[in-house]
């Protein structure tokens, strides 16, 4: 028979119904977690790189075969906007992902306990609010924030002009908060109820449990789709181009227009961009995994 | 009841018709029994019979929804119980161990009498160290759960109950999730805390080793206790059919 946690909020089983359990099993191949976008990205094979990196070179040679434009002038068009497309945009891809990753972290973590709160009155909420942003598409959260937002505040007699990236911010912030509160949540619940009655055993209450005997344990099955979150979101940061906010995508089509929109421009200019966000990513993905390892050890 | 109106002659453990159910599913159909301060008792029966479930109530891990427990003449069955006055008077070891597996055997032993009691880490360190080697892992402190077989990482459960000085230990199926080699030592080690006078009360399935340290014996059979007796009359000469029929099949 399989007894009923009796613990509020949570919702975690022993990690077996068999009679015969064994507390902790090593980590195997073909986990939920080698699903994670970046998972896939880390385990991304060098040829893999060399091959985009081919195909967008080639492009304008093969598009160019019928027009006097030359893949050579392609290239040097792409290298005179280089320095605008990097520092006037994707820096700010950065600074967007950044601050909405920070932001919405630490939104979330608090969203994350107030949904295990054994108070409805603080659960129930937590979980709309969760599910609300989280099953919203980006797009319209986007749209909603930096039309709902006032363009400029007025601070002590002062006006200061709110700039779109810093809407974009709070923008992409909102989904990120739903699903780190998710990514929490989860991570409190695939801990074994058995951690939570040894502790109730030793008189520990449910805060000093959750805080030193949960949450430590929590920590490590978190950082992978946190990165993976992370990493998501950067690669969401052109939506912001939509709303003209200044960014990589937004940039790239300005610096095209200003070279006559000439076809031939497509692929090496958004081609750059992909290439650019892969190559921001993939050594977040790798250091990831590292970062894992190192918790992996100690458990 | 207050905690001032106990003493040693009176049961320390005192369930009296307790009835508790899951749901639709009535587990306990009142179960009563009283423990003496000292007695080793162990609980026995088929499974789902309730046993486990008797002796989580016993430190307020179930509630109950009729009848009363006392601890000490702390009553269990109250909503405004001390759950901390209580629980530092009843341990409990667990079927899966449940050792927390971020922190060493050590501070296994020694993170609940600091944190929750706010004991001085050196005396507590020094008094683990003891458990440690009471429960004959000597050399283990440093080792994590993980690096530790089902037996060791019981024992460690053992003694991280007992860091609390607890008045009576529970054991829930200790040794059901063991090797067959291991159950051993797990016994040996419960074996010299009952010789030491600790009241113990165990759910258990090594009908041997009931027969060899209790006082008493209670067989439950669908949420009621059928029969009980001291091991040489319960073993020898049970009365009831299912009493028998267990046994038969056990033995």
């Amino acid at each position: 028979m399989i007894k009923p946690n009796k613990i509020p909020g949570i919702q975690s089983r022993p990690s077996t119904d068999l009679p015969v359990l064994k507390p902790f099993t090593a980590k195997a191949a073909g986990e939920p977690e080698d699903l994670l976008f970046s998972r896939w990205l880390a385990s991304t094979p060098i040829w893999a790189w060399l091959l985009l990196i081919v195909i967008i070179f080639a492009w304008p040679g093969v598009s160019s075969a019928a027009s006097s434009y030359t893949m050579t002038q392609a290239f040097q068009a792409l290298w005179r906007w280089l320095p605008f497309i990097i520092t006037g945009g994707f820096l700010f891809n950065v600074i967007i992902s950044f601050f909405a990753m920070l932001i919405g972290t630490a939104f979330g973590v608090v969203l994350g306990l107030m949904q295990i709160s054994p108070l409805r009155i603080i659960r129930w909420p937590a979980q709309f609010l969760t599910q609300i942003f989280r099953n919203s598409p980006w797009l319209v959260l986007l749209f909603i924030v930096l039309l709902a937002l006032p363009f400029e505040v007025e601070i002590a007699g002062e006006i200061i002009r709110i700039p779109d990236w810093v809407k974009a911010v709070f923008g992409l912030c909102l989904p990120i908060m739903a699903n780190i509160s998710e990514v929490v949540r989860g991570a409190i619940n695939s801990v074994p109820s058995g951690q939570w009655e040894a502790a109730e055993s030793l008189a520990y209450t449910r805060q000093q449990t959750l805080w030193q005997i949960i949450l430590p344990q929590c920590f490590k099955r978190m950082i992978p789709p946190w990165m993976n979150w992370y990493a998501i979101l950067t690669m969401a940061t052109p939506l912001c181009s939509l709303l003209g906010v200044e960014e990589l995508i937004t940039l790239s089509r300005q610096a095209i227009e200003a070279e006559n929109n000439r076809p031939e421009l497509l692929v090496p200019f958004y081609g750059f961009a992909l290439l650019i966000f892969f190559a921001y990513c993939y050594p977040i993905a790798r250091a990831t995994i590292a970062l894992e390892r190192r918790f992996a050890v100690k458990l | 009841m207050t905690e001032s109106s106990w003493d040693e002659s009176q049961p320390i453990v005192s369930i009296k018709d307790v009835h508790k159910s899951f749901g639709n599913l009535e587990v306990l159909k009142g179960i009563s029994m009283d423990v003496m301060k000292g007695e080793v008792i162990c609980i026995i029966g088929p499974s789902g019979s309730g046993k486990s479930t008797l002796i989580r109530c016993i430190n307020a891990l179930n509630d109950i929804q009729a009848g009363s427990i006392t601890v000490e003449g702390i009553e269990v069955n109250d909503s405004k119980l001390d759950k901390l006055e209580l629980r530092k008077k009843v341990g409990m070891v667990f079927q899966q161990y449940n050792l927390f597996p971020h922190k060493t055997a050590l501070e296994n032993v020694m993170m609940a009498p600091i944190k929750v009691l706010k004991q001085s880490p050196s005396d507590v360190e020094s008094r683990a160290r003891a458990l440690i080697e009471k429960v004959r892992l000597q050399g283990k402190e440093d080792s994590y759960p993980g690096e530790l077989s089902g037996g060791q990482q019981q024992r460690v459960a053992i003694a991280r109950s007992l860091a609390m000085n607890p008045d009576i230990m529970l054991f829930d199926e200790v040794t059901a999730a063991l090797d067959p080699e291991t159950v051993k030592e797990v016994l040996v080690t419960i074996k010299d805390l009952a010789e030491e006078g600790m009241t113990c009360m165990l759910v258990t399935h090594e009908m041997g080793f009931a027969k060899e340290i209790a006082d008493h014996i209670y067989f439950t059979d669908r949420g009621v206790i059928v029969e009980h007796g001291p091991p040489a009359t319960f073993f020898a000469d049970a009365k009831d059919e299912r009493t028998k029929e267990f046994l038969s099949q056990i033995l």
